[in-house]
């Protein structure tokens, strides 16, 4: 069974490789590439994979998944400029990927029970892109 | 770690469901107001979603640039505004369901895939919403679309 929780932050980013031209930015990245960068509301739904325990009929506690979020998350992004105060993206370029891709690392780290596990992180960039980050061999 | 990239697309067009192996009352029992003879119309909305190991550089799946065209050139331009019907060559014989749409755009995705996907990115899933009530999707085997193989499933979600 599964459960997801939602959330929101909202967050500017550029997405340029400094080792190419202006040209090849722009074929790469599109309007991604404007050097001052440019925000979204980005939705992040975490979905946990798990058995309901017999006694509570829960997987996990929400308020804990929802603390965790928070925590990792909104706190640490939201109203950030993700290239400029969000590690590692002062290294790596914060395209929808990488930072599903971080988000998954931040809370794969806090969730360690094996009874209620990390199933999927789905970000949301704008309401026609989104990115799903998932557990090698998962079949969705 | 998996990483998928979906796109949504949208367009409008207009279709009627009517098979002619069927008299007029079979057709309205199987197809009811669908079957209305001049047709009607839906604000479509397509989900592409691309599978692919992300670029340790680029940090991308797949060039969002390189998807968005062959969308718009092999299947928004076909069905964008038009009767789907009279305007769509490859529903000359076939008729427009949801189902139908899902799966000749999969295979419209399939064929031309290759030659506007540069990276290593395969085409894992197209969605077709007819209206907010109505979903249809079609799966395609990872696997199988490395061989280039037809999509083996096609799940209906209402």
């Amino acid at each position: 069974m599964f459960i997801t929780r939602k959330a929101e932050f909202s967050a500017s980013h550029v997405c340029r490789l400094p080792s190419l031209d202006e040209e090849a930015n722009r074929r790469l990245f599109g309007s991604g590439a404007n050097p001052n960068g440019h925000g979204h509301n980005y939705v992040v739904e975490v979905t946990v994979e798990g058995e309901p325990d017999p006694v509570t009929g829960m997987i996990m506690d929400l308020k804990d998944l929802k603390q965790i979020l928070e925590e990792e998350v909104v706190e640490p992004m939201d109203h950030r400029f993700l290239n400029h105060e969000v590690q590692p993206f002062d290294r790596i370029v914060p395209t929808t990927e990488n930072v599903a891709a971080e988000i998954w690392g931040r809370m794969e780290k806090r969730l360690r029970n094996p009874d209620a596990r990390l199933f999927r992180v789905r970000l949301f960039e704008t309401a026609d892109l989104y990115v799903d980050v998932m557990r090698d061999g998962s079949s969705t | 770690m998996r990483t998928t990239v979906t796109r949504l697309y949208r367009f409008s067009a207009s279709h009627r469901l009517h098979i002619s192996q069927l008299n007029e009352d079979e057709n309205t029992r199987l197809y009811g107001k669908c079957n209305n003879p001049f047709g009607h119309g839906h604000n479509y909305v397509l989900e592409v979603t691309a599978e692919g190991p992300v670029d340790s550089q680029t940090g991308l799946a797949i060039r969002l640039s390189e998807l968005d065209r062959l969308v718009d050139e092999q299947v928004l331009r076909l069905f964008r505004d038009r009767n789907i019907n009279l305007d769509v060559p490859q529903f000359r014989n076939i008729v427009p369901t949801t189902e139908n749409i899902a799966a000749v755009i999969t295979e419209l995705l399939q064929q031309n895939w290759a030659t506007y996907i540069s990276g290593a990115a395969t085409l894992r899933r197209v969605h077709v919403q007819e209206t907010d009530r109505n979903g249809f999707e079609v799966w395609v085997p990872s696997d199988a679309a490395k061989r280039g193989r037809q999509s083996e499933r096609i799940k209906v979600a209402v």
